[in-house]
C-alpha cells in the first residue's frame, strides 16, 4: 500500500508483514538481507504502532534466537530472511523443534548455494527447509503462490506454530516476494487466529512436556507463574535432561506425532481441471503462475492436463498425488531447483505414471511455453 | 488497444526510478479498476546496474507475471534497447531516452532525450522517471491520466506532488512533439496542464 | 544471611534429580551459590526471575534452581535473553556462560548485548579453559599455559574480559574470584540492580582441567592463587603498572547511567503510536 492510499497493490513481501500482524504477531527480531528486506523494514515501523516490538540483531543466529526468546515471553514471533541467513538459523531451528517453542521464519528463496545470485529467484531451499538442522525432527513448510497467499498462509504459518507448537517456515521465492498485484484482504476481525494452549492447572502440578489429548502440551510463558525449565537437550515430561531411553523416544516420537495428528489439516492442496486430467503438473510458488498460464494453452490444444499445486511442502502431501495417479499417465514438476519436489513425487508414484522434470538454476523463471512444450512432448 | 492483456516493460539503470515508476503505473491501472500484476529484476547495486519493471495490466485474471512479449518498452540505457527490443510485439509501442541510447534499433522508435530535456526544466534528472510515465500514458492510453496523477501523488515524497505533477504534463507535451515530429501520427493537441 | 540450608530448601529443585554434574572442587557451583544469595538479599519473587544459559559446564547451572529457566545452544544464551527481556521487560533477566560460550562462539553476541545496555546481568565465569568437553583452550587462556589442544603452550593471546565488554559499552563491569565470595554477592547485587547490561567477570578454577595440565594444584590451592592475585581496585588505582603485572583488579569496574535499550523501545512506541493516529488502516 502506498502512503496515502488504501487501494491495494501489494508486494509479496508486504503481504507477508501484512499477514503477520493480521496473525496477532507482536515481535520480530531480523537481519538484513536481499530478497527479504521489506518484511524487516515495514514491521520496523508497522510493530511499534501496535505495541509490538522489533529489533535488528547482529546476524541471524541472534535474530531466531531472539524470537525464540521472545516466544518464551508469550508473544507471537516471525523473522524474514534468505538462503544464507537461513543457513545461519538451522541450530536454533532445531533448538525450537526440540523445545517445542512456536515461530514462524519467512525464507525469501534466492539462487544458492553461498551468497548465489541475491537478487534472482530459485527454489532451491527445499530440502534444506526439511532437513537443515541436525537431527531427526518434524517441520511445517508452506509456500505461497500469489501475492494474496502471501497474506493467507503467513497467518495460516503463526496459527499452525501456535496450535502445533512447532516452528513453521514460509518459502518464498523472489517472484512473489517481488511481485506487486492487486490484492483483496479480508478486514481483521474475519482472520482467524489461533492462540497456543496455555496450562489452567496449579503452578504445582504443571508438566511443561506432558502432551494432552491433542497430542501437544499447554505451554506457559515465562513470567506467568509457572517456573519450568526449557532445555536443548533431550528431556522428559518435567522438561529435564534425560538419557533415559524411553523418555528419549518419547520426547522425540512425540515431536513427530503432534505433526502426524494435524497431517490433513497442515497439507494446504489445490486442484485445478484435476477432475478429468490424464497428465498433471505439480507445481507451487511461483511456478504455479507459469503453469496455470500453460494449462489454459494446453487445454485448449485439447491436451487433458490438470494442475496439483502443492501450499504445503511438509509434510509432504503425498495424498494428494496418490488420490489422483490411477488416472495419470504423466506428471511433470517444473521447479526452480535440480529436481528437489520431483524427488519426493517419484517416491510417491512409485513407478506407476510417468514423472518428468523441468529444471531451472540460472536466475530466471520458467516461462509458460517452456512448460507446455514439456508437456507435449510427453503427452506425445 | 484492443487486446485485454498489455504488458509493459520499463528498461534501463538502477538509479533511474524505474521500479517506482512501475508501481506507479500499476497503482494506476488499480484505479481505472484494472487488473495488474507488476514485477522487477535488478543487480545487486542499488546504483547503476541493469534494472527493469514489468506491469501487465489486464481485464481478466493475470496468470504468468512475467512479460514475455511486450506490448510497451521504455528504453532508458542503451543496454536496455539492444536487450528488449526483440521482445517488442509486432505493432507494439517502443520509446527510447536518446540523452542515453545513441543507437536506436527501429526508425519505428518513438525517439524523445527524456533525461536530459528532464534536466533542462528541472535543473535535475530525478524526475525523469516521472516525465517518462507522461510520455507512456500520452503514447499509449494504457491508463488514464486522472489515475496516473493521483497514483503519483499518492506515490512520491511529500511536499513534491506539485513538482511531480509538471513532470507528467511535461511528459505528455514531449510525447504530442515527438508523435507530430516521427510519423505524422494524429496528435490530440491539449495543452499541457502545467 | 540465608543459612545454606535454608537456600537449598528455597531456591534448588526438588524435582530435579541431584547430584548435579560439576566436578569435586570446581568453582561454578560457589558462584551459583552467591548468586541465589544476592537475589535473597534482594527479596526477588522467583516468579521474575529468568535465569538463561548457553553451553558448557556453567551452561548447566539454570536446571538446578527454582525460576523459569532457559537452557540454550552454544554461545547463545544472550540473544535469547534479549527476545525474552524484551517480550517481558518487567523480568529480571540473568544469563551465566563461560569464557568459551561468551567470548568465543558468543563473542558476537556479547559485545552487541553491551553496545545496545538492555537491562541483563551476565556473569561470566572465566576458568581459562573449556571444561566441558575436557579442557581445550579457550580465548582466556594465558599465552604459554597448556591446554589438551595446545599442549606445547598456547600462542594465542588472551581477552582480557572486562576491558573488552568495557570497550564494548557494557554500563556495569564487575570482576571478582570465587575466592572473594562475599565481594561476588555484593557485585551481582549491585550488577542485578543496575538499569543497562551489566557483566559480572568471576575469574575461577578449573582443577580438573587447566588445573592439572598446567600443575596449578588442587583446587584449594588454586583458590589461594585468586587470594594472592586479586587486587581490589581501590588499592589498583594508586598502584603502577609494573606493580599491577600479573595482577588481578577486582571491584565495581565501570559503572555508568545510559539510556537502556527496552525503556527507549518503549519511547518508540510511543513516537510510532503518536504518529500512527489519523492514519487510515
Amino acid at each position: 500500500m502506498s502512503k496515502k492510499t488504501s487501494y491495494q497493490l501489494m508486494q509479496g513481501n508486504e503481504a507477508v508483514a501484512e499477514g503477520a500482524l493480521a496473525a496477532g504477531v507482536s515481535f520480530f527480531a531480523g537481519y538484513p538481507i536481499t530478497p527479504s528486506t521489506e518484511i524487516a523494514e515495514i514491521l520496523s515501523d508497522r510493530l511499534p504502532e501496535t505495541g509490538g516490538k522489533f529489533i535488528q540483531m547482529e546476524d541471524e543466529i541472534g535474530s531466531i534466537a531472539a524470537i525464540i526468546g521472545a516466544s518464551i515471553g508469550g508473544r507471537k514471533t516471525l523473522t524474514a530472511t534468505s538462503g544464507p541467513g537461513f543457513s545461519l538459523m538451522q541450530e536454533n531451528l532445531g533448538f525450537a523443534c526440540l523445545t517445542e517453542i512456536p515461530l514462524v521464519i519467512v525464507n525469501v528463496m534466492r539462487v544458492g548455494p553461498s551468497t548465489g545470485l541475491p537478487t534472482s529467484p530459485s527454489q532451491g531451499d527445499v530440502m534444506q527447509a526439511r532437513w537443515g538442522t541436525h537431527g531427526d525432527h518434524p517441520i511445517i513448510v508452506l509456500t505461497p503462490s500469489s501475492v494474496e497467499e502471501a497474506f493467507h498462509y503467513t497467518i495460516k504459518a503463526v496459527n499452525f506454530s501456535e496450535k502445533y507448537r512447532n516452528p513453521v517456515i514460509v518459502l518464498m521465492d523472489e517472484v512473489i516476494g517481488h511481485m506487486r498485484a492487486r490484492v483483496n484482504l479480508p478486514p481483521r476481525s474475519m482472520v482467524e487466529r489461533v492462540n497456543r494452549v496455555q496450562p489452567n492447572m496449579p503452578p504445582e502440578w504443571y508438566l511443561p512436556y506432558e502432551r494432552s489429548a491433542t497430542g501437544v502440551a499447554p505451554m506457559a510463558s515465562f513470567g506467568d507463574g509457572y517456573r519450568y525449565h526449557i532445555t536443548g537437550l533431550v528431556h522428559d515430561a518435567k522438561g529435564f535432561p534425560t538419557t533415559n531411553p524411553s523418555e528419549a523416544r518419547d520426547n522425540i516420537r512425540g515431536l513427530f506425532s503432534k505433526i502426524e495428528r494435524g497431517f490433513r489439516e497442515i497439507c494446504l492442496v489445490d486442484y485445478e481441471l484435476m477432475e478429468d486430467a490424464e497428465h498433471a503438473i505439480i507445481a507451487y510458488g511461483c511456478m504455479v503462475l507459469s503453469a496455470r498460464s500453460a494449462l489454459e494453452q494446453l487445454r485448449k490444444s485439447g491436451i487433458k492436463v490438470g494442475l496439483i499445486k502443492l501450499g504445503t511442502l511438509w509434510p509432504f502431501p503425498r495424498f494428494a498425488i496418490e488420490h489422483y495417479l490411477p488416472q495419470l499417465k504423466t506428471i511433470l514438476v517444473p521447479e526452480l531447483n535440480m529436481g528437489q519436489i520431483y524427488r519426493e513425487v517419484l517416491r510417491v508414484n512409485a513407478g506407476k505414471a510417468v514423472i518428468e522434470k523441468l529444471n531451472r538454476v540460472n536466475g530466471t523463471i520458467i516461462a509458460p511455453d517452456e512448460i507446455v512444450k514439456t508437456v507435449k512432448g510427453m503427452v506425445r | 488497444m484492443k487486446q485485454t492483456q498489455t504488458e509493459i516493460r520499463l528498461a534501463g539503470s538502477g538509479g533511474q526510478g524505474l521500479i517506482t515508476a512501475g508501481i506507479i503505473l500499476a497503482e494506476a491501472a488499480i484505479l481505472d479498476n484494472k487488473n495488474v500484476v507488476q514485477s522487477q529484476s535488478y543487480g545487486p547495486e542499488a546504483r547503476g546496474g541493469a534494472s527493469r519493471a514489468e506491469i501487465i495490466i489486464a481485464d481478466g485474471p493475470i496468470y504468468f507475471p512475467k512479460a514475455t512479449w511486450v506490448d510497451i518498452l521504455l528504453a532508458m540505457s542503451q543496454k536496455a534497447s539492444d536487450q528488449y527490443s526483440f521482445d517488442l510485439k509486432a505493432g507494439g509501442i517502443f520509446i527510447v531516452d536518446t540523452t542515453y541510447v545513441n543507437q536506436i534499433p527501429t526508425s519505428s522508435a518513438l525517439a524523445i532525450p527524456i533525461s536530459s530535456r528532464t534536466r533542462e526544466k528541472f535543473g535535475k534528472e530525478l524526475f525523469s522517471n516521472i516525465v517518462a510515465l507522461g510520455v507512456i500514458c500520452e503514447t499509449t492510453k494504457v491508463v488514464s491520466i486522472q489515475a496516473l496523477q493521483a497514483a503519483v501523488s499518492a506515490r512520491v515524497p511529500d511536499g513534491t506532488e506539485k513538482l511531480n505533477k509538471e513532470a507528467l504534463a511535461f511528459g505528455r507535451k514531449l510525447a504530442k512533439e515527438a508523435i507530430k515530429k516521427n510519423n505524422g501520427l494524429e496528435a490530440e493537441v491539449i495543452e499541457a496542464d502545467s | 544471611m540465608i543459612s545454606n540450608s535454608q537456600l537449598v530448601n528455597k531456591y534448588f529443585r526438588h524435582s530435579k534429580k541431584f547430584p548435579h554434574i560439576w566436578c569435586p572442587g570446581c568453582g561454578i557451583g560457589t558462584i551459583l551459590g552467591n548468586m541465589l544469595r544476592a537475589i535473597d538479599d534482594l527479596a526477588i519473587d522467583k516468579n521474575d526471575i529468568a535465569f538463561v544459559s548457553g553451553i558448557g559446564c556453567t551452561g548447566r547451572a539454570p536446571v538446578y534452581v527454582d525460576f523459569n529457566t532457559l537452557h540454550t545452544t552454544h554461545g547463545r544464551a544472550l540473544p535469547f535473553a534479549t527476545g525474552l527481556k524484551l517480550a517481558r521487560p518487567e523480568l529480571k533477566v540473568l544469563v551465566a556462560t563461560g569464557d568459551g560460550d561468551a567470548t568465543a562462539i558468543g563473542g558476537n553476541h556479547l559485545i552487541h548485548a553491551c553496545r545496545r545496555n538492555i537491562d541483563i546481568t551476565t556473569i561470566i565465569v572465566n576458568n581459562y579453559i573449556y571444561g566441558m568437553t575436557g579442557g581445550q583452550y579457550s580465548p582466556t587462556t594465558p599465552h604459554g599455559d597448556k591446554a589438551y589442544t595446545c599442549k606445547l603452550g598456547n600462542i594465542e593471546r588472551p581477552f582480557n574480559i572486562s576491558a573488552l565488554v568495557e570497550a564494548a559499552g557494557a554500563t556495569f563491569v564487575g570482576r571478582t574470584t570465587s575466592y572473594h565470595v562475599l565481594q561476588l554477592q555484593n557485585i551481582i547485587k549491585k550488577a542485578i540492580l543496575h538499569k543497562g547490561f551489566s557483566v559480572v567477570e568471576v575469574i575461577t578454577h578449573c582443577p580438573t582441567t587447566y588445573g592439572r595440565i598446567n600443575h596449578k594444584g588442587s583446587a584449594v590451592e588454586m583458590l589461594k592463587w585468586q587470594k594472592e592475585v586479586a587486587v581490589d581496585k581501590s588499592r589498583a588505582d594508586k598502584m603502577s603498572p609494573k606493580e599491577l603485572e600479573g595482577r588481578i583488579v577486582t571491584g565495581v569496574l565501570i559503572e555508568k547511567d545510559l539510556p537502556e535499550f527496552c525503556e527507549q523501545y518503549d519511547t518508540i512506541i510511543e513516537q510510532a503510536q503518536n504518529q500512527a493516529k489519523g492514519k487510515p488502516e
